[in-house]
């Protein structure tokens, strides 16, 4: 039963067995004279394209609309979805998309507006940027908001140099060149301070898997911007020392960047402003369920505390009586300028706006409660099974597991994921954060039932159980039943295969 | 709650079973005081219907570009879409997936994005490109700051052809991570002298073809120039359906190609989601940002697809990373592929020179304008008149008219008195009366 249909019998010409269709590349099924777009061809052109036209062919591959259906259709079996069950990532927050959202985001009178006609003929759309704005600033108690950045790594740039435009002003913006960073925040983090021109410093977090009061003083100085923490954290658990962390870092002259990554566990339930916080990024891919589409598009728009809203980029809203005005120019104020062209992934605003007046203001905080109570129930279910790495202990929307309970079954933290792949459950976040040995990070998120969570806990006992009877090729050899066995990564990155060719 | 399948019953079960006595005590780790202890001052949840209504009546008020003879470009462009594109990318597996973290798993996401590299590669006359950035804008500054890695210099010059909106982006990253930038002066008939600015202190020549105000600029000799300084040539377009008809910029010299890809698949969407494309050089490919998908084999010598290099990248090498890039535009990338494929080279070259063809005839119609002149010597599908007066004003006068006219360049540059300039697009989209309604609108308004 666990053997892999190796066996010629099993083996098909064509590649394809039922359901489970093979498909090659389009360079190999397309023809460059093929075409799925009928357009005319144009009468006499006479070109104005001075010597510039292009001569030599592109080699690009055209397929007729059913040759494309079926080649995107069949790729598009090959990848596991939320709709198609379960998604555990912790830290990436795979719930549901409501169509809605999709349906919403098509209207003519959004899809197709050009980001630059008068904005007297895009009040509607100004209108529901501002409608958005009053949400995110409510929910999460703070002053400004700038939409523009176009994830959540981009929002931290954002966030970043409104601090430093903020130290500018004030004269200090050689002198602090220090970005305290706990070991276990996303790599975002240090990335978007070192790529500005700051100094991460780690901050180590507890054995209780926080960062404490102390361990922030220590690190304090004359020389510190700003703190980066995510709240709740990567493991987790809700940064419960955050207002006295927020006091000190203040109390040294240094601003408190919060990575809101994870904002979809207090969502109307808490609010960042009351925690000190100055600046945050909001992921509205996660927290107000934009589609993840494969890895993106995200959107990450950034609200700011009074002292950093006057540093807020372009473009930002103006409501000048019954009018809207974005202003797209900052001469002269202290808007520390541009991060994109245009104004912010606005289909996306849409999708997220309609999430939210779906929800409501009730709706939004009893999904944060139903995330955190799932999270906390898978926990109790399998802690007798698996282990926690700082102890037993209430979590917010995501539980972290380790791999001690593995130990000695000859089965690794990898080869136990891809074991879940057979069981038809898209692993959980494995190996992050890096902080814990062979971590598993599971957000089983609201939009799972209690049945749904309950085959889960079974399905992983199951696994677990299998593991200690030493079965390990069902999870050595694992997957047997995906489109694919386990890949070869260390030969792609030695001898990169960036883009297809001939033979 | 329509979207969430827990009942009170289910809810009480789970508090039980974890031993809570109620929601508060599963936040005890927040302080109680942070705990909001009111309803904010928000609306309650909506019905489907009711909320539908709501944004149907916010999108009424806008003047879209369906309803609407329509002429504005300047960095995104309206193109027919397929109907297959929209309905393909709405499929759930590839809306409602993740970033490809266990490949066995994600092989469509994958292989449509090996697809889409070797598509961008090719379209730009480049060796590899990666799997998609945030948009033009960003993946511009991504070019240079990757460019001051390669040559280990720190000094960008932008080109006055270059869209201000991208010069502005790479302005504010310049400043926050002490780059040094030169941005020459708007270059309003693509006569600026870029070769004598460049010396050996200069990482990279930022020159965009067709630019702003339309021109197609030859690459070549600035490539040459750049080349003799140890500088690298970083080519933008805005406008990917060009690359049809014109000479790459990899055919011109090009070391980093960066661009927009909205026009292949994407709505206009009031300025986002888009798609960023970034094509450069093999040897480049440690210091290129971004995700990267490779070929490989399965545990059963079947072909398959990974994402590739990742040593590069933040997750990785946190605050030593090539880039702080964490997702990219991984959905519109695949509406741009699927519209790729389906155009095929055959169809691309029709749609580039359909809009060419637009794009003249509504330049010949302009010609009988008295007052107005176009400032271009070759152009694509945008191009930019001189027009007596206030640009900006004449555009909203066309706009009550019931006619999009182009973008003002006091909108782009409100600084750089070029108030009587206008820069007008025209696509495959636009009918003869679109443009007739265009010159009529404007003769009404001079």
């Amino acid at each position: 039963m666990l053997d892999h249909p190796k066996d010629s019998a099993f083996e098909t010409f064509s590649g394809n067995r039922g359901l489970d269709q093979e498909e090659p590349p389009i360079f190999e099924i397309g023809r460059t004279d093929t075409s799925g777009v009928d357009i005319e061809e144009p009468a006499h052109l006479e070109p104005r394209l001075g010597a510039l036209e292009r001569k030599g062919p592109i080699g690009l591959p055209g397929l007729s609309e059913p040759e494309a259906m079926r080649h995107y259709v069949r790729l598009s079996r090959k990848n596991y979805s939320i709709d198609a069950g379960l998604y555990p990532l912790g830290s990436c927050t795979m719930k549901h998309n409501p169509r809605l959202n999709e349906k919403v985001a098509r209207l003519a009178g959004f899809a197709d507006l050009h980001p630059l006609q008068p904005q007297s003929t895009a009040q509607g759309a100004l209108a529901l940027m501002e409608e958005l704005s009053r949400w995110l600033l409510t929910l999460t108690g703070m002053s400004a908001i700038a939409l523009s950045p176009k994830a959540g790594a981009h929002g931290e740039l954002c966030g970043l140099m409104a601090i430093e435009a903020a130290l500018e002003a004030r004269g200090e913006a050689a002198t602090r060149k220090v970005v305290l960073i706990p070991q276990s925040a996303h790599g975002t983090n240090p990335a978007s301070a070192a790529l500005l021109g700051f100094q991460p410093r780690v901050i180590e977090a507890g054995a209780d898997g926080v960062v404490s009061e102390e361990a922030v003083v220590k690190t304090l100085g004359p020389d510190v911007a700003a703190i980066m923490l995510t709240n709740p954290n990567t493991c987790g658990l809700f940064e419960r020392n955050i207002v006295a962390i927020a006091r000190r870092v203040h109390e040294a002259g240094g601003y408190f960047y919060c990575d809101g990554a994870n904002f979809n566990a207090i969502a109307g339930v808490a609010r960042p402003g009351d925690l000190g916080v100055d600046a945050m990024h909001l992921n509205l891919h996660k927290t107000f369920s934009t589609p993840h589409g494969g890895g993106g598009p995200g959107s990450g728009p950034v609200v700011f505390s009074e002292r950093l809203a006057p540093f807020a980029p372009v473009p930002f809203l103006l409501r000048e009586g019954e009018t809207l005005r974005l202003v797209e120019h900052g001469d002269g104020a202290q808007s520390f300028g541009r991060l994109s062209a245009f104004h912010g992934q606005f289909g996306t605003f849409v999708r997220a706006l309609a999430y939210i007046l779906s929800h409501g203001a009730d709706g939004l905080a009893q999904a944060s409660r139903d995330a955190v109570l799932s999270a906390n129930y898978l926990r109790a279910a399998l802690r007798d099974v698996m282990t926690q790495p700082f102890g037993d202990r209430l979590c917010m929307h995501e539980v972290l597991f380790d791999d001690s309970f593995l130990e000695g079954t000859g089965v690794a933290t990898l080869d136990f994921a891809k074991a879940m792949i057979d069981e038809g459950y898209h692993p959980m976040t494995i190996y992050f954060p890096l902080v814990v040995h062979g971590a598993m990070l599971i957000e089983p998120t609201e939009s799972e039932s209690k049945r749904s969570l309950d085959l889960f806990v079974a399905t992983l006992r199951d696994l677990i159980a299998s593991a200690k009877r030493g079965e390990t090729r069902r999870f050595t050899e694992a997957p047997r039943y995906a489109p694919r066995r386990r890949l070869d990564e260390a030969a792609a990155a030695r001898k990169p295969v960036l883009r297809w060719s001939a033979g | 709650m329509r979207y969430l399948p827990l009942t009170d019953v289910d809810r009480k079960d789970m508090r039980d079973a974890i031993g809570v006595a109620d929601f508060a005590a599963l936040y005890a780790d927040v302080p109680s005081e942070l705990l909001l202890d009111r309803p904010l001052d928000l609306p309650r949840a909506k019905s489907e219907m009711e909320v539908e209504r709501l944004l149907s009546a916010m999108a009424k008020r806008n003047l879209s570009a369906a309803s609407a003879p329509f002429f504005i470009g300047a960095g995104a462009y309206r193109h027919h879409i397929p109907a297959s594109v929209d309905h393909l990318i709405q499929r759930s597996e590839f809306l409602t997936s993740y970033t490809p973290y266990q490949p066995e798993i994600s092989q469509g996401t994958l292989q449509y994005l090996f697809e889409f590299q070797t598509q961008v590669a090719m379209l730009t006359g480049m060796e590899i490109a990666n799997a998609s950035m945030y948009d033009g804008s960003t993946a511009c500054a991504e070019a240079a700051l990757m460019a001051h890695r390669i040559t280990k210099r720190r000094k960008a010059i932008l080109s006055g052809g270059l869209h201000p909106h991208y010069a502005d982006v790479l302005r504010t990253i310049s400043h926050f991570a002490g780059d040094e930038i030169v941005a020459l002066a708007p270059d309003v008939r693509a006569r600026e002298d870029i070769a004598s600015a460049i010396d050996d202190s200069v990482s990279c020549v930022i020159v965009q073809t067709p630019d702003v105000f339309g021109n197609l600029r030859d690459l070549t000799p600035i490539a040459e120039a750049c080349h003799r300084h140890g500088a690298l040539l970083v080519a933008v377009f805005t406008e990917v359906v060009s690359l049809g008809l014109l000479k790459s910029p990899g055919e011109m010299g090009a070391d980093i190609v960066v661009g927009e890809g909205q026009s292949l698949g994407n709505p206009l969407s009031f300025g986002g989601p888009y798609l960023g494309l970034l094509a450069t050089r093999h040897s480049y490919l440690r210091q290129t940002p971004g995700r990267l998908i490779g070929e490989t084999v399965d545990a059963d010598g079947r072909r398959g697809y990974v994402a590739t290099l990742s040593a590069r990248e933040q997750h990785i090498r946190r605050d030593k990373a090539t880039s702080n890039i964490c997702t990219n535009s991984n959905l519109c990338a695949l509406a741009f592929s699927i519209h790729l494929s389906l155009l095929g080279e055959a169809g691309l070259r029709r749609l580039a020179r359909a809009n060419h063809a637009s794009a003249i005839d509504l330049v010949d119609r302009l010609a009988g304008v008295a007052g107005v002149e176009t400032l271009n010597e070759s152009f694509f599908n945008e191009f930019t008149l001189r027009v007596p007066g206030d640009a900006a004003r004449l555009v909203e006068a066309m706009a009550e008219q019931g006619v999009l006219a182009g973008v003002p360049v006091s909108r782009l540059l409100p600084q750089a008195g070029l108030d009587d300039l206008l820069i007008v697009a025209s696509t495959e989209v636009d009918t003869v009366e679109d443009r007739e309604a265009f010159v009529a609108a404007m003769r009404g308004a001079l």
